[in-house]
């Protein structure tokens, strides 16, 4: 079944996007310098755009979909656990913040694993750095696009390839010939259909629900536990939930999309708005997505699948044209983050690999051309292993959040931070951080109660600081300045 | 030499430190505080539980009006490029 009116809002979105990408290209053309320009947008964000982009990268097919989905089964105890993210909205840009800034100018970075490779001067770490991004984000990005391909079967009633090539298309295009600046301006208006999406999705679910009193007493007849912190069935426990807040609160300073636009701002000023900027918005999503979810049940009892919950909700409490709109909203979070990861990784595999290793002396013109093939080329594997995801790559992104904050936190952290983390730490916290993330989901997901990420995080911390420690009088750190 | 704009960015750092420390405190105090009770035995703000209440509508709010007034009264602007090129 195709409903043509909730179509027309969403191919308006698309048309748009496609529009900043265009407008975005003609920037490239008249940039001096193209590596900058396209992989990090001049570094010139204002205060609004950086809020939007952290906001939209860091939110994705889970803020909108699969979020709401188990909020429906677990009530308010999942509300809660959400709010977590809210850290996400300020702590990366305050800890990071200017120092971060500062560094990666005087050190002419582009890239994170720029950065690390001026910090600790060493090609074991930029390897190791660039296999993580590449392999994990590779994955999570190919998730992102079978739920965005999904998403669209489900809307339009086209079938999935049609829907996945639609997806692509409109992606690519704008992402390759558009950069990093038409990321981030699509992401402008990716963002600002999230938020007002979920606005208008809250208002409209709890008016059809009879106000939330009346919600709530639906749910509480239903299982009292529905409206109490620990979960439907009890499982949410309070240590559980706190040490969640490493992996998404925390630990999101150690994810390289979210890092890298920390150094693609223009100045102070910015970065103040958008810290407050982005709290609000990042709030407002969390809070408003996942208490809809609750809300959702006595709404639209008996849904099986989580997935299901915020389309079906959508078309069955607001009108074709309105529920159009709020369905742009999880279309915008899968491609903004989508768009984020095909840039990092495209960058990591030019800027981290290519030049660094393979031509340095690469000109102008070379640089360019190998930027829009790589790029092109990595979206388009990401189409074919979308097609039909192999086990291997599924399993991967499982791993992607954490096994990247394992990898990454403490590396960029301590090189801001800390004038004695060194090499050799860095090397052995990631090498120690991945491997126990992987060791521990596979053997003892809960150990001792607490979340997968909590034991490799402080344990490559411990493992940093003292191989960094024993290793001091191995490294010359004259030239060191943070 | 050491860069004077890292006293700055060293101190809001340790500001975004200290405002997450209090995040957690008011959102893990409050639900768990209030919450842990019978939930038939409940009170209600505006609809919500009041731990709910409290922890993510109160607190979220709280916390977006103290980010506010730690960068109005301690973040500094500075400069981003080099202060002494040769």
């Amino acid at each position: 079944m195709i409903h043509w009116t909730v179509i027309i809002p969403l191919f308006i979105f698309l048309i748009i996007i496609f529009g900043i990408g265009i407008w975005a290209n003609k920037q490239i053309r008249t940039s001096d310098s193209f590596m900058q320009e396209y992989f990090l947008g001049g570094r010139e964000m204002g205060g609004f755009l950086l809020a939007m982009t952290m906001m939209a990268t860091y939110g994705s097919a889970s803020s909108f979909i699969g979020g709401p989905g188990v909020a429906y089964q677990q009530g308010l105890g999942w509300v809660l656990l959400a709010m977590a993210q809210l850290p996400a909205g300020y702590f990366v840009l305050m800890v990071l913040g200017k120092k971060f800034a500062i560094i990666s100018r005087k050190y002419e970075a582009i890239t994170l694993i720029d950065f690390l490779k001026k910090r600790y001067q060493s090609n074991v770490v930029v390897i190791l750095s660039a296999i993580s991004i590449i392999v994990f984000l590779f994955a999570s990005m190919t998730a992102q696009w079978v739920g965005g391909a999904r998403l669209i079967e489900s809307l339009t009633g086209l079938d999935y390839t049609a829907a996945l090539l639609i997806f692509a298309v409109t992606v690519l295009i704008y992402v390759v010939i558009g950069g990093f600046k038409a990321v981030a301006l699509t992401d402008a208006v990716q963002g600002s259909v999230m938020i007002i999406g979920t606005i208008i999705l809250l208002i409209g679910t709890i008016v059809a629900g009879g106000g939330v009193e009346n919600i709530m007493q639906s749910l509480v007849a239903e299982n009292p536990q529905f409206i109490s912190p620990f979960g439907a069935e009890g499982s949410l426990t309070p240590l559980y939930v706190s040490t969640f807040w490493i992996l998404i609160g925390l630990g999101v300073i150690g994810l390289p999309q979210v890092a890298v636009r920390a150094m693609s701002y223009k100045d102070s000023k910015s970065l103040h708005r958008a810290i407050l900027i982005g709290t609000m918005g990042i709030g407002t999503i969390m809070f408003g997505m996942h208490v809809i979810g609750v809300l959702a049940r006595p709404v639209m009892p008996g849904i099986e699948i989580g997935d299901k919950v915020m389309p079906l909700l959508t078309l069955e409490v607001l009108p074709p044209l309105l529920a159009g709109i709020v369905l742009a909203a999880p279309m915008a979070a899968i491609m903004s983050t989508v768009n984020a990861l095909l840039m990092l990784i495209s960058s990591t595999v030019v800027k981290d690999i290519y030049l660094h290793f393979f031509n340095p002396q690469a000109s102008e013109e070379k640089i360019k051309k190998t930027s829009f093939w790589t790029t092109t080329s990595l979206g388009l594997a990401v189409v074919v292993f979308a097609l039909n995801p192999p086990d291997l790559l599924v399993w991967l992104n499982l791993f992607a959040f954490g096994g990247l904050e394992s990898a990454f936190l403490w590396s960029v952290v301590f090189g801001l931070y800390w004038k004695k983390a060194n090499k050799y730490g860095a090397i052995s916290s990631m090498i120690v951080g991945l491997t126990l993330y992987i060791g521990i989901d596979r053997l003892a997901p809960h150990v001792f109660g607490m979340h997968t990420v909590t034991l490799p995080i402080l344990i490559s911390l411990v493992v940093f600081v003292a191989v960094s420690l024993a290793t001091q009088d191995k490294e010359n750190k004259g030239a060191l300045d943070i | 030499m050491r860069d004077k704009r890292f006293q700055i960015a060293h101190r809001e750092a340790l500001i975004g430190v200290m405002l997450v420390v209090l995040n957690f405190g008011i959102w893990f105090g409050f639900a768990y505080g209030l919450g842990s009770g019978d939930p038939t035995e409940y009170t209600f703000i505006l609809g919500f539980p009041a731990w709910f209440f409290y922890s993510c509508i109160a607190g979220t709010i709280f916390m977006i009006i103290a980010i506010w007034l730690a960068i109005k009264l301690f973040f500094k602007d500075i400069s981003f490029d080099e202060e002494d090129k040769q």
